[in-house]
């Protein structure tokens, strides 16, 4: 491995980390708005709205984010609506996120039990108070080992971006190698900026979890 | 109890049905201020249905609960402040799982009487003293035993000085080594003039702690009476033959 090409690839790399993480982070921040939504629809049995947002899961759970790229990138266009490739990234990331993330907090809110309810409003709470106090906070506590683990599918799902021509960590790395055939230092770069921006993510999620799960079901 | 107690609790001809199961059918009673009216009856005959139908966490179809001269209406927005009125204690404990015992003890004065931190804290403080849980304050529940957790389910009611508390089998689901220290702590709210209804299948701790003993069966009232008289003189026959299911004695000479 030659340490000079490492050298000379860092800063192209930096750049697509960055890009990589920008698109990620707001894809994630769109996935958690939508999956709350989704969520709390299907949850609560809201009329209409539970039926859409379970045609919604469904769909976007069971196609690749390839496929959903690539109808808003060159689909969106079509129905005259024009869209940047990072908006596109942003958004379709956040679409399929939200399915997941939907179906990760709907897991942690059916699980809080009727009689959990119960006593809180024996306690004179008011239901939005139950809900904000009680049920919230105790589904996220069962929720959160699930968030985690969509998050970093999340981010590792952002490799699919430079098939709509995106300089993400994937495109760089694929257009190093196409104009040098350095393969080893390139790939080597790849694999560790894809570490850099997902062990932390890892490890603050695993510290997040143990803390939660701790309190309420054990070590 | 003095005999021109004021009545807290008028239960007037409830009925609750659960689609076309009758589960209560026109029971009436009146609890006395200071009373404790223990609640007794083969399992599923309503009585624990009867007890969620006074905090309307059970609709009902005919009648009315009123507390303290105000009818508990489940559609009314004042029916959150009934039920801080309202203490309950659940088989099941229902302790808050993400708050510390402290925090599970705190939550409601703050968040729905508005009472301030330091405050709530010092009578919660005070509370676990008397239950002799007061190192366990900063314990999550997960790290108690059942019975101290009931421990905690009780005096977390207390914490809003209901009027009346309803205890729902609260020790059905112990060990039963855990039963007795749950039940001494009944005893001493009894002893201090504590307003009770008490669903249990102790009957011994019934007889200790009752002033007048009701026995529910097929969702009416079937017979009620002061304690000696319900166990020592039962004058139905479906009570005699309950009372009997818990001696084993009478067992052997049926078979």
């Amino acid at each position: 491995m030659d340490l000079e090409v490492i050298y000379s690839y860092i800063p192209r790399f930096v750049e697509a980390f960055w890009l990589t993480l920008k698109i990620g982070w707001f894809g994630i921040l769109i996935a958690f708005i939508v999956g709350i939504l989704t969520a709390f629809a299907v949850h609560f049995k809201i009329p209409v709205l539970s039926k859409i947002a379970g045609i919604y899961i469904e769909i976007f759970r069971n196609t690749p984010l390839l496929v959903q790229l690539f109808f808003i990138y060159f689909g969106l266009p079509k129905l005259g609506i024009r869209v940047s490739a990072e908006s596109c990234g942003a958004v379709g990331l956040g679409l399929l996120g939200g399915s997941y993330m939907a179906e990760a907090i709907r897991s942690g809110l059916d699980a809080i039990s009727l009689a959990q309810t119960e006593s809180a409003l024996a306690l004179g709470m008011k239901k939005t108070q139950v809900f904000k106090y009680i049920i919230l906070p105790e589904a996220f506590s069962l929720s959160v080992p699930a968030i985690v683990a969509n998050l970093i599918f999340l981010l590792k799902e952002t490799s699919v971006f430079s098939a709509i021509s995106l300089m993400d960590l994937m495109f760089t790395a694929k257009d190093l190698i196409g104009l040098y055939y350095d393969t080893t230092e390139t790939l080597f770069l790849l694999v560790i900026f894809y570490l850099i921006m997902l062990l932390p993510v890892s490890l603050i999620g695993n510290a997040v979890e143990k803390k939660y799960r701790y309190r309420m079901l054990g070590q | 109890m003095s005999a021109e107690a004021k009545e807290i609790l008028t239960v007037k001809e409830i009925t609750k049905r659960f689609d076309d199961i009758q589960v209560l059918d026109r029971v009436s009673l009146q609890v006395k201020s200071g009373e404790v009216v223990v609640i007794v009856g083969p399992s599923g005959c309503g009585k624990s249905t009867f007890l969620r139908c006074l905090n309307a966490l059970e609709d009902i179809q005919e009648g009315e609960v009123i507390l303290d001269g105000e009818v508990i209406n489940p559609t009314n927005s004042g029916l959150s402040k009934a039920r801080e009125k309202i203490g309950m204690v659940f088989q099941s404990y229902e302790l808050f799982p993400h708050k510390t015992v402290l925090q599970n003890l705190t939550l409601a004065p703050m968040k729905v009487k508005k009472v301030g931190k330091k405050e709530a804290e010092e009578e919660a403080l005070k509370l676990l003293d008397r239950v002799g849980l007061l190192s366990k304050k900063d314990n999550y529940p997960r790290q108690l035993s059942g019975g101290q957790k009931q421990r905690v389910a009780i005096i977390r009611a207390l914490m809003m000085h209901p009027e009346i508390l309803l205890l729902d089998e609260i020790t059905a689901a112990l060990d039963p080594e855990m039963v007795r220290e749950v039940l001494d702590v009944v005893l001493s709210l009894a002893a201090e003039g504590r307003t009770m209804m008490i669903v249990t299948h102790e009957m011994q701790f019934a007889r200790a702690v009752a002033d007048r003993m009701i026995f529910i069966d097929g969702g009416r009232i079937v017979e009620e009476g002061a304690p000696d008289d319900f166990f020592d003189r039962p004058k139905t026959d479906r009570l005699r033959k309950f009372l009997n299911s818990f001696s084993y004695e009478s067992c052997g000479q049926t078979t």
